[in-house]
């Protein structure tokens, strides 16, 4: 295979290159010369670098480091982006925080506007309870439906949800809660009665051995002070209506008994320290447009 | 049974026991109900067990057996001691056993691939003298005039993976009766040589270490001189000195200073012909043998295992360049590169590693099936694209939607958006994980009956019988 060229090194047959003339366990080395392209781009990309390094924050001194020639940082750059994106959004946020809700509504551009800035903040804000589209999910409200358990869902009512919460540590939160009526007040076989009872309310399936009308006395005595005689509600305390087949935890009667024996008392943060007035405002506008009012 | 066969035997395990946390914690990823609410199978422990397993368990006892096996082989030597040798490979071992039961039980340091806590760290740092002697020693006595190349490159793993231990993880225990420690970096500086430590983790451990690996085994299986010496020796140097630089890109735009970064990058970018000189030293070795590939699947999978090496090389300047990083970064478009480097370039190579060492430690003939092997290389080739094209269209996409404006200045997508859209690509990830093992495990088959068949019953002829040209 290899034959002995004039300096005692062996050459490969199949290449014409000679090898340095050691072999280890069997295995040797070409001389080949390195290739060509391979040093050029080798030597394009140090070249490169160090252009790099005089155009831009590249070496360390004693306190401080060379700021490069177009005085370029990465601070600077963020600082730069976000004054931009702010200053294109100006004139809009100032609109905006101008108007009344009754003016956002008659100015079409204020609007998309506000739907816009809404979407944006409810994704990273709202969506993770209520979902991404604001489906809800057990114990967060679905808000795409126009049953509004606080207010009647005027953009006034979501603003002052929104900002001061719900049962949230804000003193003008947004209070009133389901109590709990397994803790002494009502016995389990009068919480079975009364959950029979609001099943039936929606018209849903009830074992027909059970008493209703013991329930609905049980309602009647228990109940009907906040969810009205008639089960409708009252969203002034944010007691849900009980008759529209609309179930924030469930309709099933264990989920229902479990609601009566151990109280509900879900909780809305308080967005008003944590998001301008701008962007709540926004908010409120975006999330009327995905169920609307009463 | 010797310390280089008891290595072997152990990557194979640690081998199959990483890809199977990978493919459980890329299920869970898919769908997070297979995190069962318990802490013990939660992502977050099993995740550290996983790139462990896989680097130091599989990576880590490949390296060993082979290292062993090559400086012997290219030294003419008995390795030096008599039981250091064991004492490197149960000591490692157990190593790896304390460190990935600690993972499990929420003991950590919270350092990405240094997790193990400074009673393991001491552990390694006594084991990983003892390699780096016992190495050092068997070169010392060597009875060949030169060293090999792959004896450059193992040696460099060793030592700079040393220092680069000893640099990350100084740190002090609560009390000497507790598994917890500090630091001593903090802020900024523990950013910076964390990924010093991180970025090298790559450079020497799964780079500088499996080009020795690359070194030996081509050139032997093929049967081909080396293609270039001059090569090995100007990528030698030069990958030694700009990888242990280039760090910083692991922090482009964060608090670490815009000098920092600006190097990180730099040196990355002059990295990549350093890099490519051992892709190209591998394929071309070749020449003149390229016929083989047709019928020897082991040689194919180590030099399918050099092409994805090149391409993960080029894919990484590529992505420490800021512009793209600022796309790439904290996507999955960086678990893609990772793993085009892991499975394609380190898994293939030792692979290939453990098939040409199976036969000639156990004094086989041959091996059990090369159309296993065959196999193991289609099954397993397949479950890398899924793997890396699923997450680079994930990782592309997800960085896009990040960025994306609306015409009136707010992001068009939340974040919740970005984790829906990313959930028919964890699938097709999760999916060529499954096939990735799916072959390891018929490596497993054919190592195991190899190991079993009747051994060489005639002793190699001293003249190899004549073979006419094809």
């Amino acid at each position: 295979m290899s034959t002995a060229s004039p300096d005692h090194k062996d050459v490969d047959a199949h290449t014409g290159t000679a090898t340095t003339g050691h072999e280890w366990d069997g295995i040797r080395e070409l001389n080949t010369p390195l290739p060509k392209w391979w040093l050029n781009i080798f030597y394009a990309c140090i070249v490169w670098a160090v252009g790099y390094w005089i155009v831009y924050p590249a070496i360390p001194l004693a306190t401080s480091f060379t700021k490069g020639v177009i005085g370029y940082s990465s601070r600077g750059e963020v600082t730069q982006e976000l004054a931009d994106l702010q200053s294109a959004r100006a004139p809009m946020v100032k609109a905006l925080a101008g108007a009344s809700f009754a003016d956002i509504e008659k100015d079409p551009k204020l609007l998309t506007f506000a739907r816009a800035q809404g979407k944006a903040a409810f994704g990273d804000n709202c969506a993770p309870c209520h979902g991404a589209g604001g489906g809800g999910s057990k114990a967060f409200p679905n808000l795409v439906d126009d049953d509004w358990l606080w207010g009647a869902g005027s953009l006034e009512d979501i603003q002052q949800t929104l900002t001061h919460g719900i049962r949230s540590a804000d003193p003008e939160a947004r209070a009133g809660n389901m109590p709990a009526f397994g803790d002494g007040v009502l016995k389990p076989v009068e919480i079975s009665l009364v959950s029979d009872y609001v099943r039936s309310l929606s018209s849903l399936p009830v074992d027909k051995a059970v008493d209703l009308k013991a329930g609905e006395k049980v309602f009647a005595e228990n109940c009907a002070a906040c969810h009205g005689d008639n089960g409708k509600g009252n969203n002034e305390l944010g007691a849900p209506n009980l008759t529209d087949q609309i179930w924030l935890y469930g309709s099933d009667k264990v989920t229902i008994a479990e609601g009566i024996t151990k109280g509900r008392g879900g909780i809305m943060p308080n967005w008003g320290g944590r998001l301008d007035a701008g962007t709540i405002k926004a908010l409120a506008v975006y999330v009327r447009t995905l169920g609307g009012g009463r | 049974m010797g310390p280089v066969k008891f290595a072997t035997i152990a990557a194979v395990f640690w081998g199959i026991a990483g890809f199977t946390v990978g493919l459980i914690i890329a299920s869970q990823l898919a769908f997070p109900a297979l995190n069962f609410d318990l802490p013990w199978t939660a992502f977050g422990r099993m995740r550290p067990l996983h790139t462990s397993a896989v680097i130091f368990a599989f990576g880590g006892n490949v390296l060993i057996a082979t290292s062993f096996y090559v400086v012997q082989r290219t030294c003419r030597a008995r390795l030096a001691g008599d039981l250091s040798p064991w004492f490197v490979v149960l000591g490692y071992n157990f190593f790896i056993v304390i460190a990935g039961t600690g993972y499990l039980l929420g003991i950590t340091q919270s350092k990405e691939y240094a997790e193990p806590e400074w009673y393991a760290d001491i552990l390694l740092t006594v084991v990983w003298v003892v390699y780096f002697l016992v190495f050092l020693c068997t070169i010392i006595k060597r009875e060949e005039p030169h060293i090999y190349v792959a004896n450059w490159f193992y040696l460099a793993f060793i030592l700079t993976i040393a220092v680069l231990h000893l640099g990350n993880n100084p740190s002090i225990p609560v009390s000497i009766y507790s598994s917890k420690s500090y630091i001593v970096w903090s802020g900024v500086q523990d950013a910076m040589v964390q990924w010093w430590y991180g970025h090298n983790a790559v450079g020497f451990f799964l780079t500088a270490g499996f080009l020795g690996i690359m070194y030996y085994f081509i050139p032997k299986r093929a049967e081909r001189p080396v293609y270039s010496y001059r090569l090995s020796i100007i990528h030698f140097w030069s990958l030694i000195f700009m990888y242990i630089w280039a760090g910083p890109h692991h922090l482009h735009y964060t608090a670490l200073p815009d000098w920092a970064q600006t190097l990180g990058m730099t040196f990355s970018i002059m990295l990549w012909m350093p890099s490519w000189g051992g892709m190209i030293n591998g394929l071309m070795t070749l020449s003149g043998a390229w016929d083989k590939l047709r019928t020897d699947p082991v040689l194919r999978m180590l030099v399918v295992s050099v092409a994805f090496y090149g391409m993960s090389t080029f894919e990484g300047p590529l992505m420490s360049i800021k512009a793209v990083n600022s796309l790439s970064h904290y996507t999955d478009w960086t678990i893609g590169h990772v793993h085009s480097g892991a499975l394609g370039w380190v898994g293939y190579v030792s692979f290939g590693a453990i098939y040409c060492l199976v036969p000639w430690l156990w004094n086989k003939p041959k091996l059990y099936s090369l159309r296993l092997v065959n196999w193991h290389f289609w099954i397993s080739t397949l479950g890398i694209v899924c793997y890396i094209s699923a997450m680079w269209v994930a990782g592309i996409m997800q960085g896009l939607m990040w960025r994306a404006y609306t015409s009136l200045g707010f992001l068009e997508y939340s974040f919740l958006e970005t984790v829906e859209a990313m959930h028919p690509f964890y699938i097709i990830r999760a999916f060529g994980g499954g096939l990735f093992l799916a072959g390891a495990l018929i490596m497993v088959w054919n190592i195991y009956k190899t190991i079993v068949s009747p051994s060489e019953e005639t002793e190699v002829s001293a003249t190899p019988a004549l073979v006419p040209a094809e």
